[in-house]
């Protein structure tokens, strides 16, 4: 079979993924009746909506439906990883080692996704930022985040 | 003259010295962020929102918070002038003559019709509000739950037909939304759902969590990697005086673009994107002269800018009289009123009157400094649009990242950006908009609740939902749209509408 928008194919498929998840839980949590609507029964009506429009998306992107305007682009695996996997980092680094650590690292991680910055500007960067979020925000805003590693606070 | 002793009393609010210093901050900053790509009034928004939980009084709060949002119209209409780049989606047609007029030379004059322009629009919506929220807010008393989940119902669907993409995928997206928002407790039975007996899930996802996930973090992630075309206005920016044959050509555009502004704010959706491109839209099709449009004609540029501010401000309407959010940012003002345990919707006018009339008040205060604050300092402006986007991203990343841990002082909410980051970067990718997802995040709880007393009420017979006239009203509207939006001519004219709209 031929796909004709892969774009809402895939978008397709990923609501009735959903709408399936959230209909087996929602099994679970007793669906009442209309007249008293149990903590299953809001969602359960979703679900199946979400599903019905699902099935929709998938027939359209099968059959008719707007052609696909422009190819779909590569996912940007470099990307995602650099910037979700620094946003991870400095998540497991805060409580335990501060912000004057995790910052830094932050900045840095991210800063790989870009082919254009030179050391210099990443250098410069971390210096800059790091201090303007300690001053700013811990300071001036009093956000309560540890600067220094609690063990050492202490 | 009720109207003047509620303006009155607005006034001594807006016009503490507190007050006015933070609207200022507001509205600076919102033009900062406004100015520089990648970062927009949401995530500004949701990063600040613990901040404001220090400030003793909530209008403070608010003030600020509402300043950061019209500001930052302000800030991007002036990206669209000088390099082309629409700072925010709603000045996207502010490029098109914006920046021809300033290629000519005229860079001074479009700057300062586009914020005139914004400011009378701005007093004008400042009155609206003014006028026509208290006698919404009396006729909301008259709703009851029917009507409330009839009124979201519409709110939902016209969101998605003002705004723009596939009509089901949206709606597939506010399904999705909605139940997201289900997540954590009930609140009738205190039965967890979804939560897998992650105690932080007891609440549900926090909404700033899912803003800067999907829209800050997933925006860098597609947008690092491009290379950098800024086309930037090389010569000094000078005459900013219209002469009076430029008044006499902009004054009727800005009339006609505030009222339709003020008009289509109202609406739920992209109130604001859309009321820019309908008043260029009309500006054209009345012009005797349509030929000049996108070669550098001024009401090009007044009209738009007048609507968009107009929207920006109307929009605070549903929010203030039926406690319904409309627009992302709106949902943003919920959460910040919730912290100062203020229950947004009609008796917000009459429990909290200071509140409701200092905001309104400090728009107009708003839109004063923002004139102030804008011609003077584009010097400014155009110097922070020098700074490239490899050196904003990380920036972008941190502050969500401390605002993220802020929300509850837990890295439980940097670490829950990843998966909605993941996510909205493949909604990015299948052209499914995310901003429906959040609208019917925001209401999910709400619609259960309203749908679950409207039909105890009835017991148990959905029939109450059409019967009652004013819900029936509602839900026969939002029909009526649907059936619009599948018909292929209407459907054709709103692509138009949105044509060469960036994402």
């Amino acid at each position: 079979m031929k796909i004709h928008n892969r774009q809402d194919f895939l978008a397709a498929l990923m609501f009735l993924a959903f709408g399936i998840f959230f209909l087996y839980f929602a099994q679970d949590y007793g669906l009442g009746t209309a007249r008293r609507m149990g903590p299953g029964y809001f969602p359960s009506l979703l679900s199946a909506l979400l599903i019905v429009l699902g099935l929709i998306i998938l027939g359209l992107s099968l059959w008719s439906g707007n052609p696909q305007e422009e190819e779909m682009e590569k996912t940007d695996w470099r990307g995602l990883v650099l910037v979700l996997g620094s946003v991870l980092v400095f998540a497991q680094l805060l409580p335990v080692a501060g912000f004057l650590i995790a910052g830094p690292i932050l900045v840095l991680l991210a800063g790989l996704g870009s082919h254009e910055m030179s050391w210099k500007e990443r250098v410069g960067l971390t210096v800059v930022l790091t201090s303007f979020c300690i001053l700013v925000f811990r300071f001036g805003l009093e956000m309560q985040f540890p600067i220094l590693p609690p063990s050492l606070a202490n | 003259m009720e109207l003047l002793n509620n303006l009155l009393l607005g006034a001594t609010t807006a016009f503490t010295i507190t007050n006015l210093f933070w609207c200022f901050v507001g509205c600076l900053l919102g033009t900062l962020i406004g100015v520089l790509p990648g970062i927009g009034p949401l995530a500004t928004i949701a990063i600040l929102l613990p901040v404001t939980f220090k400030m003793g009084d909530p209008s403070t709060a608010l003030i600020m918070l509402a300043g950061i949002y019209y500001g930052a119209q302000y800030g991007g209409s002036t990206t669209a002038i000088l390099v082309n780049l629409p700072g925010e989606s709603s000045s996207v047609v502010t490029t098109l003559d914006g920046y021809q007029m300033a290629r000519k030379g005229k860079a001074g004059l479009a700057l300062a019709v586009a914020a005139l322009a914004s400011f009378f629009a701005g007093t004008v919506a400042t009155f609206l509000i003014a006028a026509f929220a208290p006698p919404l807010a009396e006729l909301a008393f008259k709703f009851g739950p029917a009507e409330y989940f009839s009124l979201m119902v519409l709110g939902l669907i016209a969101a998605v037909v003002l705004a723009h993409g596939s009509f089901i995928k949206a709606l597939a997206m506010i399904v999705l939304g909605l139940l997201v928002g289900l997540v954590g407790a009930d609140v009738n039975s205190g039965i967890a759902r979804y939560n897998f007996d992650i105690p932080e899930l007891m609440d549900g996802f926090e909404f700033a969590v899912i803003a800067m996930g999907m829209f800050g973090f997933a925006e860098i992630i597609h947008s690092m990697k491009q290379h950098e075309t800024r086309d930037l206005l090389k010569e000094k920016v000078t005459n900013l005086m219209p002469t009076r044959a430029d008044v006499k050509r902009a004054a009727p555009a800005v009339f006609r673009g505030t009222a339709l502004g003020s008009i289509l704010g109202i609406l739920p959706g992209g109130g604001a994107i859309l009321a820019s491109f309908s008043a260029y839209a009309l500006e054209k099709k009345i012009s005797k002269t349509p030929q000049e449009f996108g070669k550098g004609a001024v009401e090009g540029v007044a009209a738009p800018e007048a609507a968009n501010n107009a929207g920006a401000q109307t929009s605070f309407i549903p929010l203030l009289t039926l406690g319904i959010p409309t627009t992302p940012v709106m949902a943003l003002m919920v959460a910040a009123m919730m912290i100062h345990n203020i229950q947004p919707g009609p008796q917000v006018m009459t429990s909290n009157p200071t509140l409701f009339w200092g905001l309104i008040v400090s728009m107009w205060v708003g839109n004063f400094f923002l004139v102030v604050l804008n011609l003077p300092l584009i010097g400014l402006w155009i110097r922070l649009l020098r700074v490239p986007y490899r050196l904003l991203y990380p920036a972008i990343l941190m502050f969500c990242c401390i605002g993220a841990y802020s929300l509850n002082n837990s890295v439980w909410d940097v670490m829950m950006t990843i998966p909605f980051a993941i996510l909205g970067y493949y909604f990015k990718k299948w052209k499914c908009e995310p901003a429906p997802l959040l609208l019917g995040f925001i209401l999910g709880r709400m619609m259960e609740e309203y749908l679950r007393r409207a039909l105890t009420l009835s017991r148990g017979d959905w029939f109450i939902l059409v019967e009652r006239p004013l819900s029936g009203a509602l839900l026969a509207l939002a029909l009526v749209l649907i059936v619009l939006m599948l018909m292929p001519a209407i459907r054709k004219k709103r692509d138009q509408a949105f044509e060469g709209e960036s994402d």
